[in-house]
């Protein structure tokens, strides 16, 4: 039976077990669009902007493991795309991207809404296709499917031309395909194995270091299993929360520029860091060569170009962290590490997390715990900068996939789209989004998606009327100058403000609370603590509305452990305030 | 150090543009890389000279075969191996000094492809550095134009 190219595309969805597609019309992808209009089995959802799409496939994907699909129509609908696949590459997160294309005949001429999307995307993506032939189509659409998924999971984008949507042609869809190319290994060298097992039985100071890598295999369990038996604990990046219980008491938490005391220190004096699904990021290690000096190094990661690229390793492990980790628990035992441990705990009581109240304003770490304490089983996403690392320290994340953060590109405006992805893919959970009042308003538009489609995505701004990150560092490292980071600046202010925030500030704008009505949504104002639990509360009950809260917190709080860029991790600086 | 990696790869296109992009995206040096299709036309080999110290090589020879489009990544550089690049280089030379020009040109085996009134154009096979030599000979007859053809390398057969 012959059909067309937009008819095969949704019969590929469907055989792929696609049920939600993230997406915005325009000109070439009208033929998509319209089979997909009499289409029961996919639910599009439609976004208000082309990154918010493919934010909330991200956050869809990362949230489920299943692959985020999106679609958007050429020229600038494509090149919209290009943020949100930057962050799925770097986070390895898998998403097929479909891209719209003018006619072959067009290719080239500068016609209307063309754009070379694949020259564009090339560096951002795993892998991308231009489809030039309708006979390829099929093939195509599964090799998209198949790249995205497997391996190190990363976004495939796939360029479809008008006319061949319009092309009538064969129906048939292949259950599998094989590129010659690409043969990622998942089992783990046995003899390596053997190595890692000898190596760790024999450390004293051994320590865990683990990364996006666990969620992403599926690790979480036969890792938890592994802590148990040997007792070596643990530190975690970014990506990594979540994939071993917060207040469990082998974890330290996370280790970086705004790690832990205790984190910190471990990694500066193990022997033995074992290394799993993670790769050595610079706001991880700050200065290299200091980075774990007395440490042989083990390294699992299925990407062999993760391994030995920032820091020497001497056991490397090419695979999939699941399945070396299987092969190599029975193998394990415990070693005799009690100075370590008790070390260790010393660590932890010299230096707990801590953080100030002035009484005046919110403390924003103290709203987090908050909603931890309300939401303890929530999927929590977050925007980039002081609110992520707030989140980060101060939610108790106890599951794997259970944070959705752009860790690697730190894309502000990530966060409350990947809700909504998140949202859409997990209908019983509470999805929080925890912003601030800079990042939200990079893709506030999505509150039209939310509100329209329904979901009662929580998005908890923290907002200091700064963007608090630069601002900190502004305010340590450039003597205070909050050069174009004051959000309340107005055109009537003193070229050199004062540095005194608050006194005659502009209004905040906008008004959030009015903009969350405006929408349709829930808006709430928070200003003192005593109100901070009801209003969670209060936004807990709602079923079919989007709710935004807009917590009030003191303007200049910082986040607090902090290592400066590219200086040795145990060099950290605390919060003053609170230890006086 | 120079390095030699020959490539097999897929006969697609945009696959040159992703190993230029890789290189120019990760800022990696690129000496030359050359490209032509093998016995199989659905398979083009590329070779490429690139400049590194050592773990910046592996980093290459790691990301290059990460490329999804490309099958097989070779390092020839410490393998027994032909190496080989050619040149096409237009000297001026007025009548009187054709003579010395092909004496030169017999010593390093280059061919006189072309013939005119003031200038002369030869052709020489060989190594980068029999043709950096070449080129340094000749270069007092005043080179015109030099069209050099980037490397090209081969595995030697096993002996045994």
């Amino acid at each position: 039976m012959k059909i067309s190219g937009a008819e095969l595309f949704t019969q590929a969805l469907k055989r792929e077990g696609v049920k939600h597609l993230f997406g915005f019309p325009g000109g070439v992808v009208i033929p998509i669009f319209d089979v997909l209009f009499s289409e029961p089995e996919i639910r599009v959802i439609l976004t208000r902007h082309e990154q918010g799409a493919v934010h909330a496939a991200d956050g869809y994907a990362r949230s489920t493991g299943r692959t985020g699909v999106c679609l958007v129509t050429s020229g600038p609908g494509a090149t919209n795309t290009i943020t949100g696949l930057a962050t799925a590459n770097f986070d390895a997160v898998p998403i097929v991207c479909f891209t719209g294309q003018v006619a072959r005949k067009m290719i080239g001429n500068d016609a209307f809404q063309e754009a070379d999307i694949v020259g564009i995307s090339r560096p951002v993506t795993k892998h991308n296709y231009l489809v030039t032939d309708r006979k390829d189509l099929a093939k195509i659409i599964k090799q998209a499917f198949t790249l995205a998924s497997s391996g190190k999971p990363g976004p495939v984008l796939v360029d479809l031309p008008v006319d061949i949507l319009k092309e009538e042609g064969d129906s048939h869809y292949p259950e599998s395909v094989t590129i010659r190319g690409y043969n990622p290994v998942t089992k783990g060298h046995p003899g390596q194995i053997k190595k890692t097992a000898h190596a760790l039985g024999q450390a004293r100071k051994p320590l865990f270091y683990v990364g996006g890598g666990i969620h992403i295999s599926g690790a979480a369990d036969i890792f938890r299993k592994i802590v148990e038996k040997t007792r070596v604990p643990v530190v975690s990046s970014l990506m990594g929360i979540g994939a071993f219980p917060s207040d469990h008491p082998k974890n330290l938490g996370m280790l970086g520029m705004h790690g832990t005391y205790a984190a910190n220190m471990a990694v500066t004096h193990t022997d033995l860091l074992f290394a799993i699904g993670t790769r050595f990021d610079d706001r991880v290690t700050g200065d290299l060569s200091k980075f774990a000096p007395e440490a042989r190094i083990i390294h699992i990661d299925i990407d062999p170009a993760a391994i030995a690229r920032n820091v020497p390793v001497e056991i490397p492990i090419v695979g999939d962290a699941r399945i070396i980790l299987e092969q190599l628990y029975t193998l394990l035992k415990s070693p005799s590490i009690e100075d370590w441990l008790k070390q260790i705990v010393k660590w932890k009581e010299e230096h707990p997390l801590t953080f100030s109240q002035d009484g005046k304003r919110l403390a924003p770490e103290a709203v987090i715990k908050t909603i931890s304490d309300v939401f303890p089983d929530a999927i929590i996403s977050t925007e980039v900068g002081q609110n992520q690392m707030w989140a980060a320290l101060y939610y108790n994340f106890h599951k794997p996939r259970t944070l959705l953060t752009s860790g690697g590109l730190g894309t502000m405006g990530y966060g409350f789209p990947a809700a909504i992805g998140a949202q859409i893919g997990n209908p019983d959970r509470t999805v929080i989004d925890i912003a601030g009042d800079g990042s939200i308003q990079m893709n506030i538009q999505e509150l039209a998606t939310a509100a329209l489609n329904e979901l009662p995505v929580i998005v908890a701004i923290l907002n200091n009327g700064y963007l608090g990150m630069v601002r900190q560092w502004q305010e340590l490292f450039f003597n205070r100058r909050y050069s174009s980071t004051c959000l309340q600046r107005g055109v009537n202010c003193p070229p050199n403000c004062d540095q005194k925030p608050g006194q005659v500030c502009p209004p905040y704008t906008p008004d959030f609370v009015k903009l969350a009505e405006a929408y349709r949504a829930i808006g709430m104002r928070v200003t003192r603590m005593e109100d901070v639990r009801p209003a969670l509360k209060e936004a807990g009950k709602s079923k079919t509305k989007p709710v935004l809260i807009d917590f009030i917190v003191e303007r200049e709080a910082n986040v607090f452990p902090m290592v400066p860029a590219g200086v040795a991790i145990n060099k950290m600086m605390f919060d003053k305030r609170a230890q006086e | 150090m120079n390095h030699i990696i020959s490539l097999l790869v897929e006969n697609h296109q945009g696959v040159l543009s992703r190993i230029a992009g890789l290189f120019s995206g990760r800022g990696y040096n690129l000496a030359s890389i050359t490209a032509g299709v093998t016995m199989d036309p659905e398979i083009t080999r590329i070779t490429l000279v690139c400049e590194g110290e050592d773990d910046v090589i592996d980093q290459i020879k790691k990301q290059l075969h990460k490329l999804i489009d490309i099958i097989k990544v070779i390092d020839l550089t410490d393998v027994p191996s032909l190496h080989r690049e050619l040149a096409l280089i237009k000297v001026k030379a007025k009548p009187d000094q054709r003579g010395e020009i092909f004496q030169v040109s017999d010593v390093f085996r280059a061919k006189v492809m072309d013939v005119s009134m003031d200038s002369m154009v030869l052709e020489v096979t060989g190594s980068p550095e029999k043709i950096d030599a070449f080129t340094s000979i000749i270069q007092p007859y005043h080179i015109q134009e030099i069209a050099r053809s980037g490397l090209i390398a081969v595995e030697r057969g096993k002996k045994q």
